[in-house]
């Protein structure tokens, strides 16, 4: 039998601005019919220039420098772009991982859904409307008679990101290239997206390439799984297999970073209360309340977890207590004293005491200034140092978070991912803060390079007792950090209390949605928690 | 030096650019020792042809055209740049403080500039000049406040897309004060859009001037200025006289060269690295 797909000592390179440098090294890679296959690795590790590849297209700037593609025993390296725009969309569709990016908001779904089909001549729209509404059925969207004449906006992510798959769909094609669809999704609203496509690819017995970072998500749907790293394949074997018995060191890595680390012995004491949010509520038009009487109190040294979904109100609660946003109502009180509700009026010895670090590095982080500067006018700014004080202080700092002091004229475009992070860090920490805000910090970043922030954050609070208010919806780091949690719902507090109380059952109901949301290593995870959603 | 470094790592394109630049830069000092004859001396017929005595002919009233051009360079590249100097100091100094202030700061000088706009600049410039004279000071502060309308609205714009960064969020939650905002966390941000915009302006305003100068209110006769020469001489086109082309040529060899360098400009500061 002849494979559907079968790449062969695929070699991919991306253009520097003066030379060509490998991103996919010797891949051999293989897909029956039916099969899905998942595809795992961190940033740059040529996951996505793969799955592209398997298409026999590359990103502007790349190209495929030797090896063999070949689809249902056609060659599609050096293919020419009649016969390659033939297969595309047709036989070999692509989902995208923002849908909300991909899809043209001025047309509706349905006809964006047609567009394929009707370019390949294999249907009229008036078929293809039909077929779309059998589509989005079996993809579980809510009103599917309906939902294809609404615009993009009009429909939440995760069923934009539903309505994508359809799309891939309509030709009803023997592969499709799932590019991380579920990354920007909340992990209730990951669920829905997972079992859709779960279900349609085994209905329809599509074949897949799955391409995540995250482990637990790629169990769930693949046959075999292939580990990549910086474009190299580290790992290829039975989906279950390697769950069970991992290879290579770094496949192990991945797999253990979930695994919940020791609880400190944490009680609950009314001294040293730092921050005290007492009764407040907020808004952003003045008449919707974005936030409703909510009561937070963060000791010092300690790590409280504010757990939520997008629109909870967790990053607006970040505002009210920076000052950013001046609450309705209520106080914030911090070290006892009451804090003026707005910015600007806070005095800059009350500022110094509360930093703030972001979810994106990227645009935290002025590029046009190096560390020196970036890291220098804190210190400037709230202690008067200079000169060689100065030098000596950014130093000090830059071994704090690890990085080497040669680091110190570079600009945040010569620092990776997780080196940003680690300076916004330092950013923060530069001020000597009682209490650091962190708004999503590890979420942009790949799973061993969080791993690593986490793990510097905590050091740091053992050394410099310094509190963390941790913003984040992904439960596992909640697990991973917290000492206290807060889970938010649509602007309310619905439980909070110390992690161990939050975390053994009996569980808000809300609670326990988010807690059976997240996904597991098992491989069975989605099948049972469906089974058992669908009896409750 | 730096400058030097990074002039030696400029591509053709920008030494291009400086060479025709340097190039009008010293025709304008050097006038009075290279230009054959005085500024508004007549020394021949009107619009005689390119020949011996006269490099590149004479104009409509028997000067000669390239003793002309050399002094025109003076006036037009000098007015130039102090105006749109002028104009981008003031333009990106407002739209910045409407961008990060925001509220009745941004509304008021928002409705100001939209009333400025909705004149005509010629027929607003020219009831300004008419009321408080035509000298040149006048006339760079006249054009620069009309042309800073514009670049407020694009610095204003720039501003807010920045204002919404983190980075600059950042600063404000450290306190610092409006100044530190724009000057190191907007303006180094900002500047690609803005050169781009300052190589288009420039040219702009040689026209502007010209424009002005033919009706009575530019720069004063005799004077010499590009715009102003290609004005006064445009007539002759009709007869298959190509006087008027010298001094518009030099006009695009300026504007070109400008641009050529802005262009390396923007190159450099749009990344600080090269990448592809």
């Amino acid at each position: 039998m002849t494979k559907l797909l079968e790449i062969k000592n695929l070699f991919i390179e991306g253009f520097t601005g003066d030379q060509w440098l490998p991103i996919v090294n010797d891949i051999d890679m293989s897909l029956n019919k039916g099969e899905v296959l998942g595809l795992i690795g961190e940033s740059g590790a040529g996951k996505s220039t793969l799955g592209m590849a398997a298409m026999g297209y590359t990103r502007q700037g790349c190209r495929i420098a030797s090896g063999s593609i070949q689809f249902n025993g056609t060659e599609l390296f050096g293919a020419s772009k009649g016969d390659l725009r033939k297969l595309r969309g047709n036989r070999i569709a692509y989902v995208a991982q923002s849908a909300a990016a991909s899809f043209n908001p001025a047309h509706r779904l349905v006809r964006q859904y047609a567009e394929a089909p009707v370019q390949h001549g294999l249907m009229k729209f008036a078929e293809a409307e039909r077929e779309a509404v059998d589509i989005y059925r079996q993809l579980l969207l809510p009103d599917p008679e309906h939902i294809g004449y609404r615009y993009p906006h009009q429909v939440s992510g995760g069923q934009l990101q539903r309505a994508m798959v359809a799309m891939a769909m309509a030709c009803r094609p023997d592969i499709i290239v799932f590019d991380e669809p579920t990354t920007a999704l909340d992990v209730t609203t990951q669920i829905e997206v997972l079992a859709a496509i779960k279900k349609i690819t085994s209905e329809l017995d599509t074949a897949a390439i799955y391409i995540t970072h995250d482990l637990a998500v790629v169990a769930q749907l693949a046959d075999r799984i292939m580990v990549l790293r910086h474009g190299n394949l580290v790992e290829e074997n039975d989906a279950r297999k390697i769950l069970a018995e991992p290879k290579e060191e770094y496949t192990r890595q991945l797999l253990s970073v979930r695994t919940i680390r020791d609880d400190k012995a944490v009680f609950r004491s009314d001294r040293d209360v730092i921050l005290k949010v007492e009764n407040v509520s907020a808004s952003y038009d003045g008449s919707e309340l974005v936030l409703q009487d909510i009561d937070i109190s963060i000791t010092s040294g300690r790590t409280v977890a504010l757990v939520g979904e997008s629109g909870s109100g967790k990053s607006t609660l970040a505002r009210v207590i920076t000052g950013l946003l001046p609450p309705l109502q209520g106080h914030i009180r911090f070290e006892g004293e009451t804090l003026p509700p707005a910015l600007a009026s806070r005095e800059r010895e009350q500022l110094r005491k509360l930093q703030m670090i972001y979810q994106m590095p990227d645009t935290a982080l002025n590029p046009r200034q190096n560390i020196r500067k970036i890291l220098g006018r804190p210190l400037a700014f709230y202690f008067g140092m200079r000169g060689s004080v100065m030098g000596k202080r950014i130093k000090e700092l830059l071994e704090m978070i690890e990085l080497p002091h040669s680091y110190i004229n570079r600009y945040p475009n010569e620092l990776s991912g997780g080196e940003k992070q680690r300076l916004c860090i330092a950013r923060a920490l530069a001020a000597e803060p009682r209490l650091i805000i962190c708004d999503e910090v590890t979420s942009a970043l790949d799973q061993l390079v969080a791993e690593g922030i986490l793990q510097l954050l905590q050091k740091l609070q053992n050394e410099l007792a310094v509190s963390y208010l941790f913003i984040t919806h992904d439960l596992a780091t909640v697990k991973a950090i917290s000492d206290e949690i807060v889970v938010m719902l649509r602007g309310c507090i619905v439980e909070q209390g110390i992690k161990k109380e939050i975390l053994t059952p009996p569980h808000h109901a809300y609670t326990n949605l988010l807690l059976s949301s997240i996904p597991e290593m098992d491989p069975e995870w989605l099948d049972k928690l469906l089974e058992e959603r669908r009896m409750a | 030096m730096a400058f030097f470094k990074l002039l030696r790592s400029s591509p053709i394109s920008a030494r291009i650019g400086l060479a025709m630049v340097l190039i009008s830069i010293l025709a304008a000092i050097l006038a009075p020792v290279i230009s054959p004859y005085g500024e508004t001396q007549i020394v021949g017929d009107v619009w005689q042809s390119p020949g011996k005595d006269h490099f590149l002919g004479t104009d409509h009233l028997g000067r000669d055209l390239f003793t002309r051009l050399l002094y025109g360079a003076r006036n037009t590249i000098a007015i130039a740049f102090a105006t749109t100097l002028l104009s981008f100091v003031v333009g990106a100094v407002a739209g910045f403080f409407a961008a990060t202030l925001g509220g009745w700061t941004d509304l008021s000088l928002s409705r100001m500039v939209d009333i400025i706009m909705a004149f005509p600049t010629l027929i607003f410039a020219l009831m300004v000049l008419s009321v408080v004279g035509t000298s040149v000071t006048a006339l760079i502060v006249v054009i620069a406040l009309l042309d800073s309308t514009r670049v407020y609205r694009l610095s204003r714009a720039v501003a807010m897309d920045i204002n919404a960064l983190e980075f600059v969020e950042a600063a404000r939650l450290r306190g610092e004060r409006i100044w530190w905002l724009m000057r190191h966390e907007i303006l180094p941000n900002a500047m690609p859009p803005l050169v781009a915009e300052f190589g288009l302006r420039f040219c702009f305003v040689f026209l502007f001037i010209a424009a002005l100068s033919f009706l009575g209110l530019g720069l004063q006769p005799p004077t010499a200025d590009w715009g102003g020469m290609v004005r006064e001489n445009a007539g002759a086109i009709t007869f298959g006289i190509l006087t008027p082309l010298w001094p518009a040529g030099a006009i695009a060899f300026l504007t070109v060269g400008v641009n050529l360098i802005v262009d390396w400009f923007l190159h450099v500061a749009s990344g600080l690295k090269e990448t592809a």
